[in-house]
């Protein structure tokens, strides 16, 4: 069976954003780049599936801009057999002057983009992963719940609907045994989990909790460098920059407001008193 | 126009508080508000008569199948986008929750539509504004063509319910119910043969405290409680307050609490009006969950931790003394009401 797993390159988590001046959409306090955690995790799980000899060959796919690539050798060093780009840039709508022409922004709709930023929307990324699931013959579609940018959480969803298959999101553990046509799903539900069986092609959606990771070494890194990324154009997976362009317009990125400074509380006496008297919520 | 709002609801037939806050979101919207409520048996009867006392729905839609018995997303989002299809609303809502996120991007692809998520704020028909990086940033986005329909989720803590308008729609109070039609039966005869996930079971506990994510009291403790044994003192005054337990990434990583009581960027959110923060250096990704609470307080014996600068009251304490001293404290209150 072939694990398709999808991979977004962000801004990475541990990096402060904050808001442009020109609330075109936020700047990276330091310029660093990472494979989005749950797509990580996503891809830790299919290295594992490969591992036990469930999973015949792990493809990762990403789409977007050429950088892209560089979470791309990434997904090779951690142990994807194949990697597969998807070149999407801004300029890619404003050549075919799609609907939407010269749009950007990961961040939840069009405008100028951060450098990090996909100019895609989930829309736009479901039908390629769509096309590619089709054109790979893909038992399995694993992917992050959402990304750590734009927070939208729709992707998976997206595909599997696409798709027309059963789809399991927010999953913290994946139970597949080799040749089984069915995979077991822990996923975690408002208040606790739920357990569902899924007939396979599915699609998989990586909560937090579904695994750790693994680290990429060096050396590991070192060869990943060497190895081939497949450029595969819309074009040629049937699809037109129109139907990926994005249909959202981002007017403005502002920042949350501010809460004003508190106090800071002799005791709890102090501390109840107040919350009776000022803040009046005992 | 018109808005279909998916509701959720419990095994019992309770509609969830969240679909309540979806439904007050509803009036930022024109034209009228039908509610679908989809699932089997007494519970989705009992909810479609609660969903008709909703304030501001004017019919209900009931679709009772087996194929629905369980919010599984691909048999909810075919029927409610066949259901959309044939009533052609302008606008499809849930709440931003688990079911939710679950089944509303689906529904989206269906009708080939780019769906907005977790909205905050409605501005107009096609303008939204949402949290990005995990709330560190708002996004005002708008759709650029119209859709035939906008598929939008919304954040529950950003539209507080209406307690009196609620309360008037109750049973029993006077207010009329809307009318509950049932879906027309050719939507629900394919529902059996969509490729669809078997559900298997469900570990979902019941603490008697009310629902992390619409509380009015949220106690939450961080990695500083060191045990799951001393989690109890904060069930304990959070029972005081008639409030719910959350915890920190840290805390549920260590294995003091369940997974569903994380609150922040990947957990829940929570906005309620008394928040108390235990042993919690707020990490962004907390932050993230919380910050939209009322009154914020904050319990940590580090005068450096960054909730410190989000809490209107903060104790430098040891919270394995101040806690107790709290409880103590709540109690007299209590007693003096």
């Amino acid at each position: 069976m072939k694990v398709l797993v999808a991979i977004k390159r962000v801004i990475d988590y541990a990096v402060p954003v904050r808001v442009r001046p020109d609330k075109a959409g936020v700047e990276a306090l330091l310029p660093k780049l990472s494979m989005n955690p749950f797509c990580e995790i996503a891809l830790e799980e299919a290295v594992r599936l490969k591992e036990r000899g469930v999973a015949a060959e792990v493809v990762a796919v990403s789409v977007g801009p050429q950088h892209f690539q560089d979470t791309l050798r990434t997904a090779l060093a951690m142990g994807a057999d194949r990697a597969v780009h998807v070149p999407v840039t801004a300029e890619t709508f404003a050549a075919a002057g799609a609907a939407g022409g010269g749009g950007g922004g990961g961040g939840g709709g069009g405008g100028p983009a951060a450098a990090s930023e996909s100019p895609l929307q989930p829309l736009g990324v479901a039908r390629v992963l769509a096309a590619l699931a089709g054109r790979e013959g893909a038992g399995l579609v694993l992917l992050g719940k959402q990304a750590i940018d734009d927070d939208c959480n729709q992707t998976g969803q997206m595909l599997a609907g696409l798709l027309g298959w059963p789809q399991a999101t927010f999953a913290s553990k994946l139970e597949l045994a080799k040749g089984a046509a069915r995979a077991v799903v822990t996923r975690e539900v408002d208040g606790g989990l739920e357990v569902l069986s899924l007939p396979l092609p599915a699609v998989i959606t990586a909560d937090l909790r579904l695994n750790t990771p693994r680290f990429v070494t060096l050396p590991a890194m070192m060869r990943a460098k060497k190895r081939p990324i497949e450029a595969a154009p819309l074009e040629s997976l049937g699809l037109a920059p129109a139907d990926v362009a994005p249909a959202l317009a981002l007017l403005a990125v502002e920042q949350p407001p501010a809460r004003a400074a508190g106090t800071r509380v002799g005791g709890v006496e102090e501390l109840v008193r107040r919350l009776r008297e000022e803040a009046r919520v005992l | 126009a018109s808005t279909l709002l998916y509701v959720e609801h419990s095994e019992n037939g309770t509609v969830a508080p969240a679909t309540l806050s979806a439904a007050a979101a509803a009036k930022h919207l024109p034209g009228q508000l039908e509610a679908l409520v989809c699932g089997s048996g007494e519970a989705v009867k009992h909810a479609a008569d609660a969903a008709a006392r909703l304030p501001g729905v004017s019919k209900v839609w009931l679709a009772s199948d087996a194929a629905l018995e369980h919010p599984l997303a691909e048999t909810h989002a075919t029927l409610l986008s066949s259901l959309a299809a044939r009533q052609k609303p302008s606008h499809i809502m849930a709440a931003s929750t688990a079911q939710g996120r679950n089944v509303l991007p689906r529904v989206a692809a269906l009708l080939a539509t780019q769906p907005v998520t977790d909205v905050v704020r409605i501005v107009d028909d096609d303008t939204f504004v949402r949290p990005i990086y995990a709330g560190n940033a708002f996004a005002t986005v708008q759709f650029k063509t119209p859709p035939a329909v906008r598929v939008i989720t919304v954040r529950p803590t950003a539209f507080p319910v209406d307690q009196t308008a609620a309360a008037a729609g109750a049973p029993g109070t006077g207010g009329k119910p809307a009318p509950v039609e049932p879906v027309p039966s050719e939507l629900l005869a394919p529902l059996g043969s969509v490729p669809a996930a078997k559900w298997e079971s469900a570990d979902v506990r019941s603490t008697g405290r009310p629902e992390l994510g619409s509380a009015k009291v949220v106690v939450c403790g961080g990695r500083a409680l060191k045990s799951a044994e001393n989690f109890a003192m904060l069930e304990q005054l959070a029972d005081l307050l008639g409030g719910a337990v959350g915890a920190s990434r840290a805390a549920v990583d260590a294995g003091y609490v369940a997974n569903d009581l994380q609150v922040g960027q990947t957990g829940k959110v929570v906005a309620p009006d008394l928040y108390i923060g235990v042993g919690i250096s707020g990490a962004i990704q907390h932050l993230a969950g919380m910050k939209d609470s009322r009154t914020i307080v904050a319990i940590n014996n580090d005068s450096e931790a960054p909730i410190f600068s989000v809490a209107d009251y903060g104790l430098e304490a040891d919270l394995f003394k101040a806690v107790p001293e709290l409880i103590e404290a709540v109690k007299k209150v209590k007693q003096q009401q």
